[in-house]
C-alpha cells in the first residue's frame, strides 16, 4: 500500500475526530461561561444549575478534545516530515504561538475553575471558564490561520526550495483565514445549540411523561414537582430545562445565520483562490450561472478529464455566479475550462524525483474526488439548514412552556443533536479533500517562480514505512473507536441523571444527618474531587 | 555561533526541563496508582494532588513540540519521524491518560476503575519512558541520512541509550512523584513515601546521571562538568533533606538535580540538535535546522511575551491550591443513576 494513501486516512480521521470534540468545546464552553455569569448577576438557583450540568458534559468531551489534539500536533512531523521541512518556517509559528498563549490559558484556568468551587471567590471563578473559553476560541484562531495558509499561502517567499515567512502580518490577516475563523465559530455554536436543544427537550418530554407538568385547556403548562425526587423534578428544574432549550433554540438559529453570510463570503474567496475546488464541489463540468441541487451520474470522474456524463437534473438559475460575484450572469469557470489551466501553471506529470514516490513521473490529477466535495457541501448545508428549521420549529411549539407529550418526537430531537456534528465533518472533509492534489494549494496571484505550493505526494515521511503508517492508523483507529463509545455512553448516563448528576450536594437527605457532627465535617471536604 | 538560534536552543532546553519538572511529578504519580496506593481512597487521593494541574503541566510538552516546529523545522521533522513507532506509544499512552484521569471517578463499577487505573498506571509509563528516550536519542544520535530521513528500517533507533533515556525519565518521574506526595498530602500517605524515598531515591536518578555522564564525557568539553557536579550535590541533598524531614527542601533540591542535570546535557549536545549516527556531515545544528531569522524574532517577541505570563499564572493555580490534601477530604463517591428509575424506586 502507498504510504501517501495510508497517512492521509490517519490524517483524516484523527482529525475529524478530533473536530466531534472542538465544536462542542468551543460553542458549550461560551453557553456555561455566559451562564455562569447570568448566575452571578441574578442569583437565580435555577442558573446555578444549569452551570454545573452543562459544565459537567462539557467536561467530559473537553478531555476527549485534549486527548486527541496531542496526536494533531505531533503528526505533522511523524507522517508529513517533508511537509513539515518546507512550511515549517510559516506554520509552525501558529501551532507554537496556538501552544504557548492559547493551550495554557486554557488548561491551567479550567483546571481552576474544576476544582475552585470552594476555593475562589465567586467572580474569579466565572472569570476563570472565560478566560479557558475565550482560550479555546483563541486557539481556534491560531490554528485556522496554519491551516488557512494551506489553502491560501501567503506571506512568504521561496528560499532553498521552502517556503520562508516574510511578512507575520499578511499570515495572520491572511483573509481566508479571516473568513474561515468567524464559519467555524458560528459551526461550533450550530453544535451547541443543537445539544442544549436535543437535551433539554428529553428533559422535559420527561417530566411530561412522568405527569410531573402538565397542561391546561390552552397547552400551556402547568408545572407541577415530585417532591420525593428532590432537586431532580422540582420547580426549578423545569426552569432549567425550558430556559435551557430556549437559548439552544435561539443560539442554533443565530449560528445558521453566522455560516451562511460567513460561508457565502468563504465561497467567494474560494471562486478566486481555489477554483477547482468549487468547480469540483459543483459538479460543473462546463463554465455557467447556475447553482446545481442534484447531479446524477458518474460523479467520480477521477482521471477523466471530460466529465461528459454529468446531468444536472435541478439547477437554481444564476444561483452560483451570485455566491462567486453577487450577481447573477457571469459565468463560472468549470473543470473542463480549468483543467489546462492548471496543467498549464503547475505542470501535467509530477517530476521523476523519488520525493514523489509512488507517484513520481505519473500525471497529475488535478480534479478532486467529486462526490466527496459535491455532498461534502451539499450535507454541510442540508444537515445546518435542518438544525435551524428545527430550532425555529422547537421555539414555536415551545411559546406556551413545554413540550409535546410524544416520544418519538423526543427521540427526534435527541437524534438532532447529531446534524450540526455532521455538518462540522462534511464542511471540513468538503475543504480538505477538495484541496487535493496539493497539500499547500497554490496562491493564484504568485506566479512564475514566486510560486509556492506543494504536492500531497511530497509531503509524507519518506523515512517511514507503509507499515508504521499502518500499525499508527490501525492502533489510533480502534482506541478512537472505543474511546467514542465510552464517552458517549458517560454523556448519557450523565444526560439521563439529569440535575444531581452534576450536582450530588443536592441530592443528599438531610433529614437522617445528626447534625453539627457532619456539617464539621462537610467544611472539610473538597467541592470538587475526583 | 548566531545568537537567536542559540537563543532558542536554550529556550527549548527550558521548555524540556519544564516540561519534566512539572509533569514529572504527575506522570509519577500515575504510575504510583499501582505501584503505592493500597486502596481506593488512596488512589483517589493521589490523583486529586494532580487534578487542578496536570493538563497545564502537559502543555508544557505541546509547547515544546510546538517550538520546536517553528524555530527548528528540520530538528522537529527528523526526530519525530525518525521514532514514529515509539512516539506513536507515547501518544496512545497520553491519551489512556488524560481520559482516566478524568473518567476514572465518573466510573462506579469497581472493575471499572480498576482498568482506568491500570490505564492511568500504564500510560504514564509508557508516556515517560518514551519521552525518555526520544530525549536520550536527541543526544547521543540516530541513523540519518543526508536528508535527515532514518535509514535502517522501522526499530532503528532501538539501542541501549534509548532504554537508559527511557528508565532515566521513568525513574526520576516516579522519585519526584514520591516527594510531591509526600508535600501535598497528610498521614500514612505522606509517611511511606518519606520512607519509600530515603530507600530509593539515589536509585531512581542514577540512570539519568548516567546518561548525563555519558554525553558529557562524549562531548569531551569541560565546562558542562560543572552542571554534572552541581547536579549530584543536588540528588545528594535531596536525599539528606529527605533523611531529616525536611520535605520543602528535598523537593527542591531534586528540582536543582534536573536543572542542573538536563542542563549539562543540553550544554554538551550544543550546538549539535540531533547527530547523525551515520555521518557527522549530516548532523542537525542550531544552524542548519534552524528557521529563518525573521521567523526566530517573531518567535522571540512573542516569548518574551507568554513565557513570563505563564510563568505567573501556574504559579499562581499551585498557590490556590497549595493546602495539603488528607482522605477525609475527599468526598463519597456517588452513582449516577437515571431519573426515571430513581422515581420508579420511590413508586
Ligand atoms: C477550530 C478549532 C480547532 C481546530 C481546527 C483544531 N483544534 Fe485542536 N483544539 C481546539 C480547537 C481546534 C480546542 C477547542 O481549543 C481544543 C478542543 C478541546 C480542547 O481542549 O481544546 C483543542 C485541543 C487541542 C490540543 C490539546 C490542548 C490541551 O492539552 O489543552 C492540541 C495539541 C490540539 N488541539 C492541536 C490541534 C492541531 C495540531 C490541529 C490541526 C490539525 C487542531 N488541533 C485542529
Ligand atoms: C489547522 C488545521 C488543519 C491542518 C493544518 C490540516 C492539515 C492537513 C494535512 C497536512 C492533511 C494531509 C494531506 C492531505 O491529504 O491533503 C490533511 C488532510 C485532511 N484533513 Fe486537514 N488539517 C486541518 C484541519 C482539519 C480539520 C479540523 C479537519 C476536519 C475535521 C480536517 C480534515 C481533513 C481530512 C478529511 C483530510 C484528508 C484529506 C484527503 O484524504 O484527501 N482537517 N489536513
Ligand atoms: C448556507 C450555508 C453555508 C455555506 C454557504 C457554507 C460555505 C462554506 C464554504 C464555501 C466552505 C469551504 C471553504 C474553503 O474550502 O475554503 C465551508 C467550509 C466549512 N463549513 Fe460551511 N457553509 C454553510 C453552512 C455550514 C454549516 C451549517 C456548518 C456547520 C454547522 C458549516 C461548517 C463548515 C466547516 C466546519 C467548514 C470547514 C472549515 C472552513 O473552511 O471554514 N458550514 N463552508
Amino acid at each position: 500500500m502507498d504510504p501517501l494513501e495510508i497517512a492521509r486516512w490517519q490524517f483524516g480521521i484523527t482529525t475529524v475526530y478530533h473536530f466531534l470534540m472542538v465544536p462542542l468545546t468551543i460553542g458549550l464552553g461560551i453557553v456555561v461561561a455566559a451562564l455562569e455569569t447570568t448566575w452571578l448577576i441574578t442569583k437565580k438557583q435555577e442558573f446555578l444549575r444549569m452551570t454545573k450540568f452543562w459544565g459537567k458534559l462539557f467536561l467530559i468531551n473537553f478531555i476527549m478534545g485534549v486527548a486527541t489534539g496531542i496526536v494533531q500536533e505531533f503528526q505533522f512531523g511523524m507522517a508529513w516530515s517533508e511537509y513539515s521541512r518546507f512550511v515549517g518556517d510559516v506554520f509552525g509559528a501558529p501551532l507554537a504561538m496556538e501552544a504557548l498563549l492559547a493551550f495554557f490559558v486554557e488548561s491551567t484556568f479550567l483546571g481552576l475553575w474544576i476544582f475552585g468551587w470552594d476555593r475562589l471567590p465567586k467572580v474569579v471563578h466565572a472569570a476563570c471558564i472565560w478566560a479557558a473559553t475565550l482560550a479555546a476560541t483563541l486557539s481556534a484562531y491560531f490554528i485556522l490561520v496554519a491551516n488557512s495558509w494551506m489553502q491560501h499561502p501567503v506571506g512568504v517567499e521561496i528560499q532553498d526550495g521552502r517556503a520562508v515567512m516574510t511578512d507575520a502580518w499578511a499570515v495572520f490577516t491572511n483573509n481566508t483565514a479571516l473568513v474561515t475563523f468567524p464559519h467555524t465559530l458560528f459551526g461550533a455554536f450550530a453544535v451547541a445549540g443543537g445539544f442544549l436543544l436535543g437535551i433539554s427537550w428529553y428533559h422535559l418530554h420527561r417530566r411530561r411523561a412522568e405527569g410531573i407538568d402538565t397542561v391546561d385547556a390552552d397547552g400551556r403548562v402547568i408545572v407541577g414537582e415530585a417532591p420525593e425526587l428532590g432537586a431532580a423534578r422540582d420547580k426549578t428544574d423545569y426552569f432549567v430545562w425550558i430556559k435551557s432549550l430556549r437559548i439552544g433554540a435561539v443560539v442554533a438559529i443565530i449560528a445558521f445565520i453566522g455560516v451562511a453570510f460567513s460561508g457565502h463570503a468563504q465561497a467567494q474567496l474560494m471562486f478566486e483562490q481555489q477554483p477547482m475546488k468549487m468547480a469540483a464541489a459543483e459538479a460543473a463540468c462546463h463554465d455557467g450561472t447556475g447553482f446545481s441541487v442534484l447531479a446524477v451520474g458518474d460523479l467520480s470522474a477521477q482521471g477523466q478529464t471530460d466529465c461528459s456524463n454529468i446531468v444536472a437534473v435541478f439547477e437554481l438559475p444564476g444561483l452560483l455566479s451570485y455566491l462567486a460575484n453577487e450577481d447573477f450572469t457571469t459565468p463560472v469557470k468549470g473543470v473542463n475550462t480549468l483543467l489546462p489551466e492548471y496543467q498549464e501553471k503547475y505542470g501535467t506529470t509530477y517530476p521523476n524525483d523519488p520525493m514523489y514516490g509512488a507517484n513520481a513521473g505519473q500525471e497529475i490529477n488535478y480534479l478532486p474526488i467529486m462526490e466527496v466535495t459535491y455532498w461534502g457541501f451539499r450535507l454541510m448545508i442540508t444537515f445546518g439548514g435542518m438544525a435551524a428549521v428545527a430550532a425555529a420549529i422547537a421555539l414555536w411549539v415551545t411559546r406556551k412552556g413545554t413540550v409535546y407529550n410524544n416520544k418519538w418526537i423526543s427521540r427526534l430531537a435527541v437524534l438532532g443533536i447529531l446534524a450540526p456534528f455532521a455538518a462540522n465533518s462534511a464542511g471540513w472533509i468538503f475543504t480538505e479533500m477538495g484541496r487535493q492534489p496539493f497539500v499547500v494549494a497554490p496562491n493564484p496571484s504568485f506566479t512564475g517562480i514566486d510560486q509556492v505550493f506543494m504536492f500531497a505526494a511530497a509531503a509524507v515521511s519518506p523515512g517511514v514505512s507503509a507499515g508504521e503508517l499502518l500499525f499508527s492508523l490501525i492502533a489510533l483507529t480502534l482506541i478512537y473507536l472505543v474511546l467514542l463509545v465510552v464517552e458517549v455512553r458517560l454523556l448519557v448516563r450523565f444526560i439521563r441523571g439529569g440535575i444531581p448528576s452534576a450536582m450530588p450536594e443536592l441530592s443528599k437527605k438531610h433529614d437522617d444527618t445528626d447534625g453539627t457532627k457532619n456539617d464539621q465535617h462537610d467544611d472539610d471536604v473538597l467541592a470538587f474531587a475526583y | 555561533m548566531e545568537f537567536l538560534p542559540t537563543l532558542w536552543f536554550i529556550l527549548i532546553g527550558v521548555l524540556w526541563i519544564g516540561y519534566l519538572f512539572l509533569e514529572g511529578f504527575d506522570l509519577g504519580v500515575g504510575m504510583l496508582m499501582k505501584l503505592f496506593a493500597r486502596n481506593d481512597r488512596q488512589r483517589r487521593l493521589l490523583l486529586n494532588t494532580i487534578g487542578p494541574v496536570w493538563d497545564g503541566n502537559e502543555v508544557w510538552l505541546l509547547t515544546a513540540g510546538g517550538a520546536t516546529f517553528a524555530a527548528f523545522p528540520h530538528w522537529y521533522a527528523s526526530l519525530f519521524s525518525a521514532l514514529y513507532i515509539p512516539l506513536t506509544l507515547v501518544l496512545i499512552g497520553l491519551i489512556f491518560r488524560a481520559v482516566a484521569i478524568e473518567y476514572r471517578g465518573k466510573s462506579h463499577r469497581e472493575s471499572s476503575r480498576n482498568l482506568w487505573d491500570w490505564a492511568l498506571a500504564g500510560g504514564s509509563f509508557v508516556a515517560a519512558f518514551g519521552v525518555g528516550a526520544m530525549l536520550a536519542l536527541t543526544t547521543t544520535g540516530l541513523p540519518l541520512n543526508a536528508n535527515g530521513d532514518r535509514v535502517g528500517g522501522a526499530f532503528a533507533w532501538l539501542n541501549g541509550y534509548a532504554v537508559l533515556g527511557g528508565l532515566a525519565v521513568v525513574g526520576f518521574c516516579l522519585v519526584h512523584a514520591l516527594a510531591f506526595v509526600m508535600l501535598k498530602t497528610d498521614g500514612e500517605t505522606r509517611i511511606r513515601a518519606r520512607k519509600l524515598l530515603s530507600m530509593w531515591l539515589l536509585v531512581g536518578l542514577a540512570p539519568m546521571a548516567v546518561w548525563a555522564l555519558i554525553v558529557v564525557a562524549r562531548s569531551g568539553e569541560v565546562l558542562p562538568w560543572i552542571a554534572v557536579a552541581i547536579a549530584v550535590v543536588g540528588a545528594v541533598s535531596a536525599w539528606l533533606m529527605v533523611r531529616r524531614n525536611k520535605e520543602g527542601l528535598a523537593f527542591t533540591f531534586l528540582g536543582l538535580f534536573l536543572v542542573a542535570g538536563a542542563a549539562s546535557i543540553f550544554w554538551a549536545a550544543y550546538p549539535v540538535v540531533l547527530p547523525s549516527t551515520i555521518d557527522a556531515a549530516f548532523n542537525l545544528t542550531v544552524e542548519n535546522a534552524s528557521s529563518s531569522p525573521y521567523t526566530l524574532q517573531l518567535m522571540s517577541i512573542v516569548a518574551a511575551f507568554g513565557v513570563p505570563l505563564v510563568l505567573a499564572y501556574q504559579g499562581w493555580t499551585y498557590w490556590v491550591f497549595r493546602k495539603r490534601i488528607v482522605e477525609r477530604n475527599i468526598p463519597e463517591a456517588h452513582a449516577v443513576e437515571p431519573i426515571v428509575n430513581v422515581l420508579h424506586k420511590v413508586k
